[in-house]
C-alpha cells in the first residue's frame, strides 16, 4: 500500500516539475531573445532614429518613414477589416440558418486563416496592384492586410456574438422589437467588448507581416516620406527584413534592424495589453 | 402515464360556462398541437382566457406549461424546428393574421420570464427600451412612461434615486420588478408570466404576488408557476396540465377545493408531481 502510494506522489512531482520546465522554457527563449535585440539595439535608438528618414549611412538612418507607411497601412486597414467582418459574423450568427451553407461560409473563412501570408502578398499583388492599379501602394497594402486579418475578425466576432444570451434576445423580442433593432440595440452593444479585443489582435498581427508586402514589391529603399496613400511606401518589418539583408554588407544595418524591432515589440506589446485590459475590463456579469 | 388512457378518456374539458358576470375572452386558443421536430409536446389544447382575470397554468415539469405560454405571443416561433397548427385568437382575431405583425401582437401580449433578464444597460434604459423601440424618443415623454411604469411594478421608491445605475446592481426580486416595469412600458392588454417568482426569494414573491394582485385589475395576466399554492392565491381560473393536454381547467377555488378529475385531485393533494 504504502510504495503504491509513494509512487503515485512521485510520479505526480515528477509531471507537475515536468510542465514547470516546460513553461520556464517557453520564457527561456522569450528572455534570449529579447535580451539579444534589446542589447544590439543600445546607443541606436534614439530621438533622430524615430523622427529621422532613411538614409544609406546607418548613423544618419531613420525609421519615420517606416512608420508613416505602416501607420498609413492600418488606417486603411482598420476600417475595412472592421466593416468587413463584423458584417460577416452578424450575417453567420444572427441570420443564416443552420444548415449546408452556413457551414460551408464558415469552414471557408477558417481555411482562409490558414492561408500562408505570403499567397496573400500574391493576391494583393495582382488585384490590387495590377488589376486595381493602384501599384505598390499605401492602399494596396493597406487592403491586402484588411484580407490577411479578416478571418480573425469573422471568428473573434461571432464567438462575441454568440456569448451574448439568448435570454437578453429574447426580452427584446418580447416586447415587439425587429430583429434588427434587437440587434442593433442589445446584441451589438453587448458584444463589442469581445469584438475590440478580437479587432485589436486582428490589427497587432497586421502591423508586424511581413511577406505580404514584399510580394507587393515595396521597394528596398525609400527616401521621401509618403505623403498620399497613393504613393509607394515602406512598413516597419519590410524595413527590418532588408536591414536584416543588407547587415552582411554594413554590421550596423544590423543595429538599426534591432532598434527598429524594438520599437515594433515595444507597439505589439502595448496593442496586446490594451487587448487583454478590455477583454478583463468588460468579462461580463451575466 | 399511460398516453393511450389519457387521451382515450374522452379529453375535451368543458370550459366553465360563459355567464353574464364574467368578463369577455380576450385570448383563446382552440385545438392547438404543436411539435418539436417530430416530437409532439401539446395536443389539443382549447382554453379562454378572460379579460382584466389571472388564469393560472400548472402541472409537473415538463408538461407543455411554458411551451404553450410562448405560443400566445409566437414567441415560441424563436426555437428552430418548432410547428404549431390549431387557433388562437387575440381580440377575435387570429394571430397568426398576415395583417397584424408579430411585433404589435409581442406589445399588446407582454411576457415576463422565469429568470429575471433585465439588459445590461442602466435602469432608465430598460424600461426605456420598449417605448424607444416603439418610435418614442422624447426626453420627456420618456420620462414620464419610466416613472408611470416603474411606479405600477411597485418599484419606483427603491430606484428613483439611481435611475442612470446598471441594472445589474439591483437584487433578484427587484430585477424581476423591473422586467415587469419594462413590460408595462409598452402598455399591453395581456402579461404572460412564465414561473415569475421560482427565482426568488419568499419576500419578493410575496411582494410580486401582491403586485399581480394590484396589475389584474388593468392588465389580464396568464402565469405559469409551479407553485400550486401560488395559484390558489392569486388566480381566478386555473388550468391543470399534464403531458401536453389540459387535464382539467375551471375556476381556482372549483379546481382545487372539487376537482373533476382524479389526475388533477392527485397533484393538487400532492401525490404527484
Amino acid at each position: 500500500m504504502n510504495r503504491r502510494i509513494r509512487v503515485r506522489l512521485w510520479l505526480n512531482n515528477l509531471l507537475k516539475t515536468a510542465f514547470m520546465l516546460s513553461a520556464l522554457f517557453a520564457l527561456g527563449v522569450l528572455t534570449v531573445l529579447l535580451v539579444q535585440i534589446v542589447s544590439q539595439s543600445v546607443g541606436w535608438l534614439d530621438w533622430p532614429f524615430l523622427t529621422g528618414k532613411l538614409s544609406i549611412q546607418p548613423e544618419r538612418a531613420g525609421i519615420l518613414g517606416a512608420i508613416v507607411g505602416t501607420l498609413g497601412m492600418m488606417i486603411v486597414a482598420a476600417p475595412v477589416t472592421l466593416v468587413l467582418g463584423v458584417c460577416t459574423a452578424i450575417y453567420l450568427e444572427e441570420y443564416a440558418r443552420d444548415g449546408k451553407i452556413k457551414s460551408f461560409i464558415q469552414t471557408n473563412i477558417a481555411n482562409l486563416a490558414g492561408v500562408p501570408s505570403v499567397i496573400f502578398g500574391l493576391l494583393g499583388l495582382t488585384v490590387f496592384a495590377r488589376m486595381f492599379q493602384l501599384g505598390a501602394s499605401i492602399l494596396a497594402g493597406g487592403l491586402t492586410m484588411s484580407l490577411l486579418v479578416l478571418p480573425i475578425v469573422v471568428v473573434s466576432s461571432q464567438e462575441a456574438l454568440r456569448s451574448v444570451p439568448q435570454y437578453l434576445r429574447e426580452a427584446s423580442y418580447g416586447m415587439g422589437a425587429t430583429k434588427w433593432q434587437t440587434i442593433r440595440r442589445v446584441v451589438l452593444p453587448a458584444s463589442v467588448p469581445g469584438m475590440l479585443t478580437g479587432f485589436i489582435l486582428a490589427l497587432s498581427r497586421a502591423i508586424g507581416e511581413t511577406a505580404p508586402l514584399v510580394v507587393l514589391g515595396i521597394p528596398v529603399l525609400l527616401l521621401p516620406i509618403p505623403d498620399s496613400f497613393m504613393d509607394t511606401f515602406t512598413a516597419l518589418p519590410v524595413q527590418i527584413y532588408y536591414w536584416t539583408l543588407d547587415a552582411v554588407l554594413t554590421p550596423e544595418y544590423a543595429n538599426l534592424a534591432a532598434a527598429a524591432i524594438v520599437v515594433l515589440l515595444v507597439v505589439l506589446f502595448a496593442l496586446n495589453s490594451a487587448a487583454i485590459w478590455i477583454r478583463n475590463k468588460f468579462r461580463k456579469r451575466y | 402515464m399511460n398516453r393511450a388512457r389519457v387521451l382515450e378518456a374522452d379529453r375535451q374539458p368543458a370550459l366553465p360556462p360563459q355567464t353574464d358576470a364574467e368578463p369577455e375572452v380576450i385570448l383563446s386558443t382552440r385545438n392547438l398541437n404543436l411539435w418539436y421536430g417530430d416530437q409532439q409536446a401539446l395536443h389539443d389544447i382549447s382554453l379562454d382566457i378572460r379579460r382584466t382575470q389571472v388564469t393560472a397554468i400548472i402541472g409537473p415539469s415538463g408538461c407543455g406549461k411554458s411551451t404553450y405560454l410562448k405560443t400566445l405571443n409566437r414567441l415560441v416561433e424563436l426555437v428552430p424546428r418548432v410547428r404549431v397548427t390549431g387557433e388562437t385568437l387575440f381580440q377575435g382575431r387570429s394571430i397568426y393574421d398576415k395583417t397584424v405583425s408579430v411585433e404589435e401582437l409581442r406589445t399588446k401580449i407582454g411576457i415576463v420570464f422565469q429568470k429575471p433578464n433585465p439588459f445590461p444597460k442602466s435602469i432608465y434604459e430598460n424600461v426605456a427600451y420598449g417605448p424607444r423601440v416603439h418610435g418614442i424618443n422624447k426626453k420627456s415623454l420618456l420620462d414620464d412612461i419610466v416613472e408611470k411604469s416603474l411606479r405600477a411594478a411597485a418599484l419606483w421608491e427603491e430606484v428613483k434615486d439611481r435611475l442612470r445605475q446598471d441594472a445589474f446592481g439591483l437584487s433578484g426580486g427587484q430585477q424581476q420588478r423591473l422586467c415587469i416595469a419594462r413590460t408595462l412600458a409598452i402598455e399591453p392588454e395581456v402579461i404572460l408570466m412564465d414561473e415569475p417568482t421560482s427565482a426568488l426569494d419568499p419576500i419578493s414573491t410575496m411582494k410580486i404576488e401582491e403586485l399581480i394582485y394590484d396589475l389584474k385589475k388593468t392588465y389580464t395576466i396568464v402565469i405559469v408557476t409551479h407553485n400550486m399554492q401560488q395559484a390558489a392565491r392569486v388566480s381566478d381560473k386555473t388550468a391543470f396540465f399534464l403531458n401536453g393536454v389540459v387535464e382539467e381547467f375551471d375556476d381556482t377555488v372549483a379546481l382545487f377545493s372539487n376537482p373533476k378529475s382524479r389526475r388533477t385531485e392527485d397533484y393538487v393533494s400532492g401525490r404527484f408531481g
